[in-house]
C-alpha cells in the first residue's frame, strides 16, 4: 500500500522544490494572494476528513484482514444510530465553515468587483482575437498586442470581449480567469503590489493557434510606465477602424506589437456588432448568416 | 455536378491517406476488422453470431455485448491518451512534437467523447444489464426488445467515431463543443457533425434503456422484495437511470439546436444575430452534471456490494446508503454552474452554486464511512474486487477533495481550465467510475461466464493502474497550480513544466502495462477455464439473488421465481439454510430478433448521410427507419413459453 | 406474470418516456425564454404573432383531443368501427393544424421572416416547429394503428397502443397550451 504514497510524496516534495515556480502559491497582487490563502485554508478544513479517512481504510483493512482471527468478528452489526450522527454532523459542521468561507469570498473576490484602493484605476480594454490578445487603453489611446503594462499598487480594470469564439484571460500571479465572449463584457479588477513581469495566458480553447496565445504583463513603477507610453506613442504603427478590422480577420498568432494611436471606438463596435447590425464598421468575424436574408422591418 | 448529388459533400480529400499516423490507425483498424470477419468466415461461425449474439434480446448477452464496446473503446481512447502524453513531453520550447494542432485538438476531443460515451456509459449499461434483473429475481428487462435497440445505437455511435478517423475528421473542439468555436463559422469541417450524430444515435439508446431500467426495477421485483430489501447495487442503478431519463433530453436538445445552427442557419449559439453561446454552455452541463453522476452511483453501488460480500458482513447503515444515493441524486441538479464559475454569473450565483456543491460531498462522504465501518469487525478477503474498491476508497477521496476546493469560485477563478481540473476529474473518474466498474467486471465475470479470473494477474493489473494513476495525474495537479493550461500541444521551455510532463508520460504507460495486464488476465483465464471453474454458481459466498443461480446463468435466470422476506435474501437463506420449494410454471421469454440491429444500422447510415449532407441518402435512410419500425409493430408473435417439462430438462442438466 | 400486469407495466414505461419528452419541450421552452429578445435589431415575435389565426389552430388541435376521446369511448365499447371513424376525425383534425402551421411558416419565410434572421426567430421556429414535427409523427403513427386496426381488430395489443398514442395525443394538446401562452399570447403583448 505505502507504495501508492511514494509518488505522492515525490511530487509534493518536487512542489516545496520548484515553489518559486508554482504561479498559483507565488502571487503578486492582493487579489491572487487571497485567493491562495483561501486554497490553503479549504485544504487544511478538509484534510480533518480526508486524512483519518484514509488511515482508517489502512487500519480496518489491516486489523480485520481474514488471517487476522484475533480481532472481533460480527457479521450482523450493520448500525449505530451515534456513529451515524457523527458522520453526518461533523461533515454538515464543516461544510458550513467552508460554505460561509466560499460566500463571503465569493463576494470578496468578485473580478467585477473594485478594489480598494485609493489610486486612481488605469482601465484597459482586451479583445481576445484569433489568436492574439488587443489591449487598448483609451486613456492614452495607445493599442498592444500581447503585451500588457501598467503601473504597480494601481488598480487595473480591465474591459473584456471577444472576437469569435470563447476564450479566457488569466495572469495567474495577479488573479484568477474571467472568459472573453463575443456580443458580451466582462470584467477583470486586480492590482500588482511587486515590480516584474508575470505570464498571462489564453486558457479556454479558441482553435488552432490558441497554444500560442500568451501575453506579458509587466507591473513598473509609476514613472516607467509613463516611459513606456511615450514610447508607444512614437511607434509607426496605428491602429485605425481598418486596421482593426484587418488585424481580426488575419488567423494567426502575432509578435509583440505596438500602436501610437487606437481609434476610440473599436471595442465598442468590436462588442456592439454581434449584437446589432453596424454597416461599414465592420462585420462579426466570419458570421454564418446567409447575405441574402433580408429582413423586413415591421 | 451528378457527383455532388450522389455522395454530397463527401468527397477522396476526405480519406487522409497523407496523414502517417491516422492513415496507420486507420490501417490497424481495418486489419483487426479483417481478422475477426475472416475468422468468422473460417470457422463458420456467422450464423452462431447471428442467432445467438446479434438478434439476442437477453440481457446477460446484451450485457456482454456492452463490455466488449467498451473494452475496445477503452484501447481507443487509452491510445489517444498515451498519443497526447507524448506530445506533451515532445513540444516544448521550439519543438512542436509530433502532432500539429488541427490534428491534437481532435486527439483530446475523441479522447473525451469516447471514454465517457463509449466506453464509461457502455461499460456501466454491461454490468447493469447482467446484474440488475438477476439481483430483483426477474427473468429479463421489461422491454427486452428495446435493450437490444439500446446496445446497436451505441454500437453505430461508437462506429461513427471510428469511421470518422478514415473518413474525414473528428472535431476539434474539446468533448463538449463549446460554440463558437463548434458554429459553422469555426469549425467548417464534417468533424462536429460527426460528434453530433455519434452522440445523439447513441443517446436515444440510453434514453431507452433509462427507460427500461427504471420499469424494470418498479414493475419486476420478485415478491416480498420491496423497496427497501433490494441489493444496493439495484438502488444506486435505478437513482442512476433517473438521472438518465431527466437528463439526456437536455443533451438531445442542446445538440439538437446546435444541428440547426450549423444546418439550417438559425443562430441559437453563434456569435452574432442574438445567438447566445453562454446558453448553450449552461443546457451542455445541465446534462453534464447528472452525467457524472449517472456513471459513479453504479460504481458506488459495485462498491457496497463488494465490501459487504468481502467483509463477510452485513452493509452497514443500508437505510442511510439509500437516503445518501436518493440526496446525491437530488443534489445532482442544482450544481451544474460550478462548471463555469468563470463566465461571469456575478457573485451570488456564484456563491450559491458553489455552497451547493459542497453539500453534495457530505452524503457521499457518508458513503465512505458506511463503507470502512462495513469493513469494521468484518473477515476481509483481499480478492482483486475488494483491491478495486481500497484503491477507490483512498483515490476518490483526494479527487473529492479537489472538487471541494474547486467548488470555491475563488479558488476555481485559478485553476479552472488548468491541469488541477483535468488532474481532478481523472481522479474521481478513475479512481471511482474506472475502478468500480473493473471491480464489478471481475466480481460478475463467474455469473456471466461460469468460471473465474486469475487472481494473480488481476493483482498486477490493480497495482500497475494504481500506481500509474498516482505517477500520471499528481504531477498534473502542480503544473495546474503552476499555471498550465489544458489542451496545450506545446509550451515554452524554461517554465519548469517539462519534468512533470515527463513523469505523466510515465505514468501513462504504467495504466497501460495494468491493461496489457488485463488482457493478459483474460487470455489465460479463457485457456484454464476449466481450472478456474465456478461449479456452485456461488464462487464468492454471495449475499444477494444473482448468485443462487448457477454460472453461466441459464437463459431464463430463475427457474422458480424467488420470494425473499429480508435484504441479502441469499446470505439470509444459507444461514437458515432454507431451501426454496421447487414447483415450475411456465415460463414467458421473449422471442430474439434482428429489428433493433437493423433500425440501428439504418440510424447509422441517416447519421453518415447527415454528415455528408447526401440528401437522397437522409431521406431514403429516414424512410427505411421508419419502415422498419412500422414493421416491426406488425410482428405480434414476438414471445414463446418454456413449458414445464423443458425447464425440468434443462435444470437437471445443469 | 399475466397479460394485464404486463400491459400496465408498458403503459408505465410509456408515461416515463412522456416525462422524458416533457423535460425535452423544457430545454426548448428554456431557450426561447432566453433568446425570444435576441432580434438582432430585426423582426420582434409581436410583431409575427397572428392571433386569431393561432387561436384557430388551437381550437382545431383542441377538437382533435375530444375526438380522440370519443374513439377512446368506442373502444371501451368494442366498437372497431367507431373506433376508426373517430381516429380517421382526429387525423383530419390533427393534419389541419399541421397544415395551418406550415402555411404560417411558409408565410412567414415569404416576407422574409425565416429562421436564419435572428436568434429570436430560431428559436421561435423550432419550438413551434418541434411541436408540429410531434403531432406530424403522430398523425403517421394514427395511420399505422388504424391500418391495424383493420388487420388485427380490437385486441388487447391494439388497445394498449390505442392507450400509448392517446397519451402521446393528450400530452401534445398540453404542450401545444404551453406554446401557445408562451409565445403567442405572451407574444403579442
Amino acid at each position: 500500500m505505502l507504495s501508492k504514497m511514494r509518488p505522492v510524496l515525490l511530487i509534493v516534495f518536487m512542489l516545496f522544490l520548484s515553489g518559486c515556480k508554482v504561479a498559483m502559491l507565488d502571487p503578486k497582487g492582493s487579489i491572487a494572494a487571497d485567493e491562495k490563502h483561501i486554497m490553503l485554508t479549504s485544504l487544511a478544513l478538509m484534510s480533518i476528513i480526508v486524512i483519518p479517512v484514509i488511515i482508517l481504510a489502512f487500519l480496518f483493512a489491516w486489523r480485520y484482514r481474514e488471517g487476522n482471527t484475533k480481532a472481533e468478528y460480527l457479521p450482523n452489526w450493520s448500525h449505530s444510530t451515534l456513529l451515524e450522527v457523527i458522520w453526518w454532523s461533523v461533515p454538515c459542521v464543516i461544510i458550513i465553515i467552508l460554505g460561509y468561507i466560499t460566500w463571503t469570498s465569493t463576494l470578496r473576490l468578485d473580478p467585477y468587483k473594485a478594489i480598494n484602493n485609493p489610486a486612481k484605476p488605469i482601465e484597459i480594454q482586451v479583445i481576445s482575437l484569433e489568436w492574439k490578445w488587443l489591449f487598448i487603453y483609451p486613456e492614452q489611446h495607445i493599442a498592444t498586442i500581447n503585451y500588457v503594462e501598467f503601473p504597480v499598487d494601481v488598480p487595473v480594470r480591465f474591459y473584456i470581449t471577444a472576437e469569435g469564439p470563447m476564450n479566457s484571460f488569466q495572469i495567474p500571479q495577479l488573479a484568477g480567469q474571467i472568459y472573453a465572449m463575443a456580443g458580451m463584457q466582462t470584467k477583470l479588477n486586480l492590482i500588482a503590489n511587486e515590480l516584474g513581469i508575470y505570464q498571462g495566458y489564453a486558457t479556454n480553447l479558441t482553435g488552432n493557434g490558441f497554444s500560442d496565445m500568451k501575453f506579458t504583463a509587466r507591473a513598473t513603477s509609476r514613472a516607467e510606465f509613463n516611459q513606456w507610453v511615450k514610447q508607444v506613442k512614437s511607434s509607426p504603427h496605428q491602429l485605425t477602424m481598418n486596421a482593426y478590422n484587418q488585424l481580426a480577420q488575419q488567423k494567426d498568432n502575432h509578435a509583440v506589437s505596438y500602436y501610437s494611436f487606437a481609434a476610440s471606438d473599436i471595442y465598442e463596435v468590436a462588442m456592439m456588432k454581434y449584437m446589432m447590425p453596424m454597416p461599414n464598421r465592420g462585420e462579426a468575424i466570419l458570421s454564418n448568416r446567409s447575405h441574402d436574408a433580408g429582413k423586413k422591418h415591421v | 455536378m451528378f457527383e455532388k448529388m450522389l455522395l454530397g459533400n463527401l468527397t477522396l480529400q476526405a480519406i487522409p491517406y497523407q496523414n502517417p499516423i491516422i492513415a496507420g490507425a486507420g490501417i490497424f483498424m481495418m486489419l483487426v476488422a479483417c481478422i475477426i470477419m475472416g475468422s468468422l468466415f473460417y470457422y463458420k461461425k456467422w450464423t452462431w453470431l447471428w442467432r445467438e449474439w446479434i438478434t439476442s434480446v437477453d440481457h446477460k448477452k446484451i450485457g456482454v455485448m456492452y463490455i466488449i464496446l467498451a473494452a475496445v473503446m477503452l484501447l481507443r481512447g487509452i491510445a489517444d491518451a498515451v498519443m497526447m502524453r507524448i506530445q506533451q513531453v515532445m513540444a516544448v520550447g521550439d519543438s512542436t512534437g509530433y502532432l500539429p494542432p488541427e490534428h491534437y485538438n481532435q486527439i483530446f476531443t475523441a479522447h473525451g467523447v469516447i471514454m465517457i460515451f463509449f466506453m464509461a456509459m457502455p461499460f456501466m449499461f454491461g454490468l447493469i444489464n447482467i446484474v440488475l434483473p438477476l439481483q430483483i429475481g426477474a427473468r429479463d428487462v421489461a422491454f427486452p426488445f428495446l435493450n437490444s435497440l439500446s446496445f446497436w445505437l451505441a454500437v453505430v455511435g461508437a462506429g461513427l467515431v471510428n469511421i470518422s478517423l478514415v473518413i474525414g475528421d473528428f472535431a476539434a473542439t474539446g468533448w463538449l463543443a463549446y460554440p463558437p468555436l463548434s458554429e459553422l463559422a469555426y469549425s467548417p469541417g464534417v468533424g462536429v457533425d460527426y460528434y453530433i450524430w455519434a452522440l445523439q444515435i447513441s443517446g436515444v439508446g440510453t434514453l431507452l434503456s433509462g427507460i427500461n431500467f427504471v420499469v424494470t426495477v418498479f414493475k419486476m421485483r420478485c415478491p416480498g422484495m420491496t423497496f427497501m430489501r433490494m441489493p444496493i447495487f439495484t438502488w444506486t442503478a435505478l437513482c442512476s437511470m433517473i438521472l438518465v431519463i431527466l437528463a439526456f433530453p437536455v443533451l438531445t436538445v442542446t445538440l439538437a439546436l446546435l444541428f440547426l445552427d450549423r444546418y439550417f442557419g438559425m443562430h441559437f449559439f453563434t456569435a452574432d444575430m442574438g445567438g447566445n453561446a453562454m446558453m448553450y454552455i449552461n443546457l451542455i452541463w445541465i446534462w453534464g452534471h447528472p452525467e457524472v453522476y449517472i456513471l459513479i452511483l453504479p460504481a458506488f453501488g459495485i462498491y457496497s456490494e463488494v465490501v459487504a460480500t468481502f467483509s463477510k458482513k452485513y452493509l452497514f447503515g443500508y437505510a442511510t446508503m439509500v437516503w445518501a444515493t436518493a440526496c446525491i441524486t437530488v443534489l445532482a441538479f442544482i450544481v451544474w454552474l460550478h462548471h463555469f464559475f468563470t463566465m461571469g454569473a456575478g457573485a451570488n450565483v456564484n456563491a450559491f452554486f458553489g455552497v451547493a456543491t459542497m453539500i453534495i460531498s457530505v452524503p457521499t462522504g457518508v458513503k465512505v464511512f458506511n463503507w470502512l465501518f462495513t469493513m469494521y469487525k468484518g473477515r476481509i478477503k483481499f480478492t482483486t474486487p475488494m483491491l478495486w474498491t481500497m484503491g477507490f476508497i483512498t483515490t476518490f477521496v483526494i479527487g473529492g477533495m479537489t472538487g471541494v476546493l474547486m467548488a470555491v469560485p475563488a479558488i476555481d477563478y485559478q485553476v479552472h481550465n488548468s491541469l488541477f481540473l483535468i488532474a481532478h476529474f481523472h481522479n474521481a473518474i478513475i479512481g471511482g467510475v474506472v475502478f468500480g466498474y473493473l471491480a464489478g467486471f471481475t466480481y460478475w465475470f463467474p455469473k456471466a461466464f461460469g468460471f473465474k479470473l486469475n487472481e494473480t494477474l488481476g493483482k498486477y493489473a490493480f497495482w500497475c493502474w494504481i500506481i500509474g494513476f498516482y505517477v500520471a495525474f499528481m504531477p498534473l495537479y502542480v503544473l495546474g497550480l503552476m499555471g498550465m493550461t489544458r489542451r496545450l500541444n506545446h509550451y515554452s521551455a524554461g517554465n519548469g513544466w517539462h519534468p512533470y510532463l515527463v513523469v505523466a508520460a510515465i505514468g501513462a504507460f504504467i495504466i497501460v502495462a495494468g491493461i496489457v495486464f488485463q488482457i493478459a488476465q483474460l487470455i489465460v483465464s479463457i485457456k484454464n477455464r476449466e481450472q478456474y471453474k465456478d461449479h456452485t454458481g456461488d464462487p464468492w459466498d454471495g449475499r444477494t439473488l444473482e448468485w443462487s443461480i448457477p454460472s453461466p446463468a441459464p437463459f431464463y435466470n430463475f427457474a422458480v421465481t424467488p420470494i425473499v422476506n429480508s435484504r441479502d435474501a441469499f446470505w439470509e437463506a444459507k444461514q437458515q439454510n432454507i431451501l426454496q420449494e421447487k414447483t415450475y410454471e411456465d415460463i414467458h421469454m421473449p422471442k430474439n430478433t434482428s429489428a433493433g440491429f437493423i433500425i440501428a444500422m439504418l440510424s447509422g447510415l441517416v447519421g453518415f448521410a447527415l454528415i455528408w449532407h447526401i440528401t437522397w441518402l437522409i431521406i431514403v435512410g429516414l424512410v427505411s427507419v421508419m419502415t422498419a419500425v412500422i414493421i416491426r409493430s406488425f410482428h405480434l408473435d414476438i414471445d414463446y413459453y418454456l413449458t414445464v417439462p423443458e425447464i425440468e430438462k434443462l435444470e437437471s442438466q445443469s | 406474470m399475466t397479460h394485464h400486469d404486463a400491459d400496465s407495466m408498458d403503459i408505465f414505461g410509456f408515461w416515463i418516456y412522456i416525462l422524458s419528452d416533457c423535460i425535452l419541450f423544457s430545454a426548448i421552452f428554456a431557450s426561447y425564454a432566453v433568446l425570444h429578445t435576441n432580434t438582432y435589431g430585426g423582426t420582434e415575435i409581436k410583431s409575427i404573432v397572428n392571433l386569431p389565426y393561432v387561436l384557430t389552430e388551437t381550437m382545431v388541435l383542441l377538437v382533435s383531443s375530444f375526438t380522440y376521446g370519443l374513439a377512446i369511448l368506442s373502444l371501451y365499447k368494442n366498437h372497431l368501427c367507431k373506433v376508426i371513424t373517430w381516429l380517421a376525425a382526429t387525423f383530419v383534425c390533427g393534419f389541419t393544424f399541421v397544415a395551418m402551421e406550415i402555411y404560417e411558416f411558409v408565410h412567414l419565410y415569404m416576407e422574409g421572416n425565416n429562421w436564419q434572421g435572428s436568434a429570436a426567430l430560431s428559436s421561435f421556429f423550432t419550438l413551434v416547429g418541434t411541436h408540429s414535427l410531434h403531432v406530424s409523427l403522430g398523425l403517421v403513427w394514427m395511420l399505422i394503428l388504424m391500418l391495424q386496426l383493420l388487420f388485427f381488430g380490437l385486441t388487447p395489443v391494439m388497445k394498449k397502443r390505442l392507450t400509448y398514442l392517446g397519451l402521446f395525443w393528450a400530452f401534445l394538446d398540453i404542450i401545444w397550451i404551453f406554446v401557445f401562452t408562451i409565445v403567442y399570447l405572451m407574444g403579442a403583448i
